[in-house]
Order: C-alpha cells, then sequence, then structure tokens
C-alpha cells in the first residue's frame, strides 16, 4: 500500500508517558496500515516553529511503534522523546489536538531467513519498530533492550517480556545490550537480528553479527526533510554507494553496510 | 491557462528544480501521483555530464524558517538520465522541462543538444549556479560569462532556454539582461542563497559540503525584491521562486512581475503542496480584488 499523496490531519486520542517517553496515539482516518519499519513524518498542525532558534520546520521522521488496524479509524502509536525542539513539541501534544503527517514511508523488516530465529535488538526509543514488529513475529519473540539510565528504562513496558540492560544498573543488566546480544548469540547462533537504536549500538551489531555471519537487518536514522525521496537529504554511505534511507530504508541489510555509525543523526 | 515560452500549463504553480523527485514520489505515493500531479510543469534535478554522488552527509541543518541543504547535485548523469528516467518523466500529465549544469560551456552544450533532442523535452533549465572550471567564474554570477554561455548553447536548441539566475550575484539585474539579450526564453529565480552552519558541539562545519543553500520561508523577502527587481528590467517570462507555502506568496510573486511560480521547500513539508499553492492562488485570483481577502499585517 503506498502513502496517501499529501499531508493530512490526525487527532491525538491518547497520550501516556512511560518515563522520559511520551506514547502519542491518534486516529488516521484516512491511511493504510503500516508494515513494521516504516515510518511517518510528523508535525503538529499548531504551534510548529517557535521554539527553540525559532525551530521547528521541517516534520520529524518517527517509525510507527505500533499499529491498531482492528480500531476505526486506524489508529497508530508513536514514541517520542524530546531531545530537541521538533520532539519537544511533539511530546507536548494532547488528545484532541492535531497532528500532521506524511506516509507510511519506506521499507520495513523483511521475515526471517528459513530456519532462523528472530532476536530484536533495541537501544532507547529505538525500540519503536521493535514492538510493531513483535506485534507481527508473536509475543514469545526474544526482545533485548538498552537503556541509559532508570527515567528511560520504563520503555520497557513497551514490548512483550523484554531483557533489559542499563548503563547505570538501575534496571536489568548493567551495561550495553549488545553484551546481552553476545551472550545469546552464543547461546543460539540460528538468529537473524532486527536492530534499532543509537549508531554506535547499530555499529556494534553490525560488527558482531558480521564476525559470526548472521543476517541482520538494522533500522537506521538520519537526519531526513521529506520522507519520499525529495529532498537527498537522508543519504547514507552503503557498499553500493549513497542511498537515500527514506526509499531504500530505514531498514537496510547489514551486509550492505560498511558501518552503521551514519553522519549527521539525531540533529 | 498560463503561456510560459510556449508551453501550456493549467495553472502558474510548478517546482523548483531539486524539490521534487517524481519517480521516487511514485514509489512512494503510487499512481495517484499521476492523477493528481501537484505541478503544471514538472522541473527534473539538475543533470551533470557524468554521474555524480553528491556530498558527504550530513546533507541538511534546519534554520528559523527554512533549511540549509548541501546536497551536491547527486545524478545519474546525462546518459544514465535519458535512458532511465526521462522515460518515466515522460508518462506524467505535464510538460517535463530539464535542469542541466555544465562545468565548461561544452559541457553545457552537449547537455542541450542531447536534451533537446528529445522529444518527451519540453524545455530546459540552465543551472549556472557553478564555477566554470575553464575561467574560475561562475556562469550566473558574471553578465559578460553568462552571455558567452548562452551564445554557445542557444543556437543548439529551439526549445525554450529558461535561464535560473542565483541570487549569489552582485547585481543579479545585470545577469537577467545579459540573459535576455543572449537570447534566453525565460528566467527563473531565485536559487538558493549560500549559508553554512556550525557543530555546536566542535565548532566545525556542520555540512558535509562546507556550506550549502538556504532555502524556505526564510529566503521568501529576498526572492520577492529580486523577482520585482529583474520584472522590472527585463521583458522576459520568469518564474518566481524562494520560500512560497501559500497561495498569497505566490500571488506576492505574480504582482511583482513573475508569469509562474515555483514551490520548492513546501514541497518537502507537504508532498501535495503545489496543488495547495494553486488552489489559494486561484481563490484569491478569483476575488475582484485579492488584496480583500489577506488584510495587511505589518506587525
Amino acid at each position: 500500500m503506498t502513502a496517501p499523496l499529501g499531508r493530512r490531519g490526525a487527532r491525538i486520542t491518547a497520550r501516556e508517558r512511560y518515563g522520559a517517553y511520551v506514547v502519542l496515539r491518534c486516529a488516521d482516518a484516512d491511511g493504510p496500515t503500516p508494515a513494521a519499519g516504516q515510518f511517518y513524518m510528523l508535525s503538529c498542525a499548531a504551534g510548529w516553529g517557535g521554539g527553540e532558534g525559532e525551530r521547528p520546520f521541517l516534520p520529524r521522521a518517527f517509525s510507527v511503534l505500533r499499529a491498531c488496524p482492528a480500531s476505526a479509524p486506524l489508529e497508530l502509536e508513536f514514541l517520542v522523546e524530546d531531545v530537541g525542539p521538533g520532539t519537544r513539541r511533539l511530546s507536548e501534544l494532547l488528545p484532541g489536538e492535531e497532528l500532521l503527517l506524511t506516509g507510511p514511508f519506506g521499507a520495513g523488516f523483511r521475515p526471517p531467513h528459513r530456519g532462523r530465529r528472530p532476536l530484536l535488538v533495541g537501544g532507547g526509543v529505538g525500540l519503536a519498530p521493535l514492538a510493531i514488529w513483535q506485534d507481527q513475529l508473536g509475543p514469545d519473540t526474544t526482545a533485548l533492550l538498552g537503556f541509559r539510565d532508570a527515567m528511560h528504562a520504563p520503555g520497557a513496558e513497551l514490548m512483550s517480556a523484554p531483557r533489559v540492560a542499563t548503563e547505570d544498573g538501575s534496571a536489568g543488566h548493567r551495561g550495553l545490550v549488545t553484551e546481552l546480544l553476545a551472550a545469546e548469540l552464543e547461546a543460539d547462533p540460528q538468529a537473524e537480528v532486527y536492530a534499532c537504536g543509537p549508531p554506535a549500538m547499530l555499529e556494534a551489531i553490525r560488527a558482531l553479527c558480521a564476525e559470526l555471519e548472521l543476517p541482520a537487518q538494522l533500522a537506521l536514522e538520519s537526519g531526513m526533510a521529506c520522507g519520499f525521496g525529495a529532498c537527498f537529504g537522508c543519504v547514507v554511505p552503503t557498499r553500493e554507494g549513497y542511498v537515500r534511507l527514506c526509499l531504500e530504508g530505514p531498514v537496510l541489510d547489514a551486509h550492505l553496510l560498511e558501518t552503521a555509525a551514519v553522519a549527521g543523526a539525531g540533529h | 491557462m498560463v503561456e510560459l515560452c510556449g508551453l501550456e500549463l493549467a495553472h502558474p504553480i510548478i517546482n523548483g528544480s531539486g524539490t521534487f523527485d517524481a519517480i521516487a514520489a511514485r514509489r512512494a505515493f503510487g499512481e495517484q501521483l499521476l492523477e493528481r500531479f501537484p505541478f503544471a510543469a514538472f522541473v527534473s534535478k539538475t543533470v551533470t555530464l557524468t554521474p555524480r554522488e553528491g556530498n558527504p552527509p550530513p546533507r541538511l541543518w534546519e534554520l528559523a524558517g527554512g533549511l540549509i541543504n548541501s546536497i551536491g547535485l547527486p545524478n545519474k548523469g546525462l546518459a544514465g538520465f535519458l535512458a532511465e528516467d526521462l522515460p518515466q518523466l515522460a508518462e506524467l500529465p505535464v510538460p517535463v522541462i530539464v535542469n542541466v549544469m555544465g562545468f565548461s560551456r561544452q559541457e553545457v552544450a552537449e547537455l542541450v543538444q542531447a536534451c533537446s533532442a528529445r522529444p518527451e523535452v519540453a524545455a530546459l533549465e540552465l543551472n549556472v549556479s557553478c564555477p566554470n572550471v575553464e575561467t574560475g567564474l561562475v556562469m550566473g554570477a558574471d553578465p559578460d560569462e553568462l552571455a558567452r554561455l548562452l551564445a554557445r548553447v542557444r543556437p543548439l536548441t529551439d526549445k525554450p532556454l529558461i535561464v535560473k539566475l542565483t541570487p549569489n550575484a552582485s547585481d543579479v539585474v545585470a545577469v537577467a539582461r545579459a540573459a535576455q539579450d543572449a537570447g534566453a526564453s525565460a528566467l527563473s529565480l531565485i536559487n538558493t542563497l549560500r549559508g553554512m552552519a556550525l557543530d555546536p558541539r566542535s565548532g566545525e562545519p556542520w555540512l558535509g559540503g562546507v556550506t550549502g543553500g538556504v532555502s524556505g520561508p526564510a529566503v521568501r523577502a529576498v526572492a520577492l525584491a529580486q523577482v520585482h527587481a529583474v520584472c522590472g528590467a527585463v521583458q522576459l517570462p520568469v518564474i518566481g521562486m524562494g520560500g512560497v507555502q501559500r497561495g498569497r506568496d505566490a500571488l506576492d510573486l505574480i504582482r511583482a512581475g513573475a508569469r509562474a511560480v515555483a514551490v520548492g521547500t513546501e514541497s518537502f513539508r507537504d508532498p501535495a503542496a503545489g496543488d495547495r499553492v494553486a488552489a489559494e492562488l486561484e481563490l484569491l485570483s478569483a476575488s475582484a480584488d485579492g488584496a480583500q481577502l489577506v488584510s495587511p499585517q505589518p506587525f
């Protein structure tokens, strides 16, 4: 299903806080059901601009956290962490207010290769596309989630039975989620890794999976103006040259990448 | 209907080069893109003689009311464009204008000749915002340099040749006059204004290309002033652009003398922006006095 042509309004129906994160739920009457790993460009109908540095101006790219196609109209959920003027404004949205969105865009996750067990690895707000993917794969799908600290660890409540690592040891394993992953892969080398998170985490996972010759699908982030291939701003370097993340990604096969530490994410 | 150097346009709103990739948009939006194409003509992204990868990322920096882009003109090169892209662009329901850029007069001549020979191409737009490697002069920043370029390429085609002026010139009106005298069919302006941003942590340039082009509503007043000045100095039809977000912005450029108006950065925020601006402009133009709909709000 392709995205509707043009920006559309979507009423916020719920707003819930999970520690440092806000989950926005909205009613998308005119959009198709997204695939896991696809993304939307979000902005607010009111008050988009006039924040720090008179920003935001551009919409912001968000992987869909969850889609509820059974509800009529279709409801979408997005996971927002206030890290800049755009995410701040979005995280302030209240039920009844209007989100503007375009999408769904991009290529999402592909099913695991035959005989491979999907293993989901998320860092921080990067858990978003893994939640909808776990919804589809089944609640028993192993999920490993890493968070900075106790403020962020409540994000783990958004997935089914995840194993958690925190850098400060305030919840679960003290250390990095990649340590949990390494132990998991040692126990079961028949895994296919699905990951989303900060560039350093993705690069560590890419390197680990390359060493073990395991397939991995990485959901990347890049500064993006449009989401539909117009601006050429979101390119990431691959073994085949620059690709527009909005069209060829955001989920890329790890073997396409020499590095997953993409420059310019998160401005 | 609007007549633009021989092209019949359904309305005055087109896209700015490099701000809408119709082939990618068809992947994202499907056939509805053809059913309600947002522009009355389609201007391609800049085509160069040889393929270009573009600048290293990061390529974008958000500003108050706009952005800086440092994309670096990635494209398949002339042969790839003609073989792969042009046949797809020909399926659009509007005339196709191909934007070309060369690093010497000979390169521009090859591009103009090859594109002009294709029946799918309705008109050509010359991106003259780059330096001529033989003279070191930015082709569109110097009236004599531009006149020599047009003297070389104007005889090579009967199709309309639109010159896209750069605002990064000391005397844009002089360049516009030179383009008219040398046989340009139309002018388009403004291209982006040169700008830059520093990474607040390191103090180093943020953009992979060091500097970039500023666009969006932040440049709208500059665009209006340049369109007004150029339209007062030449008789050629002018395509006005720069920060157009609403019908009212397009109306301003038309009142300043523009024949057509391009929407660029706003399409990033709303892929149907061209359609919306055209509809708003039509409403404003249909009222006996468009000004009645918009009261001045100086403060």
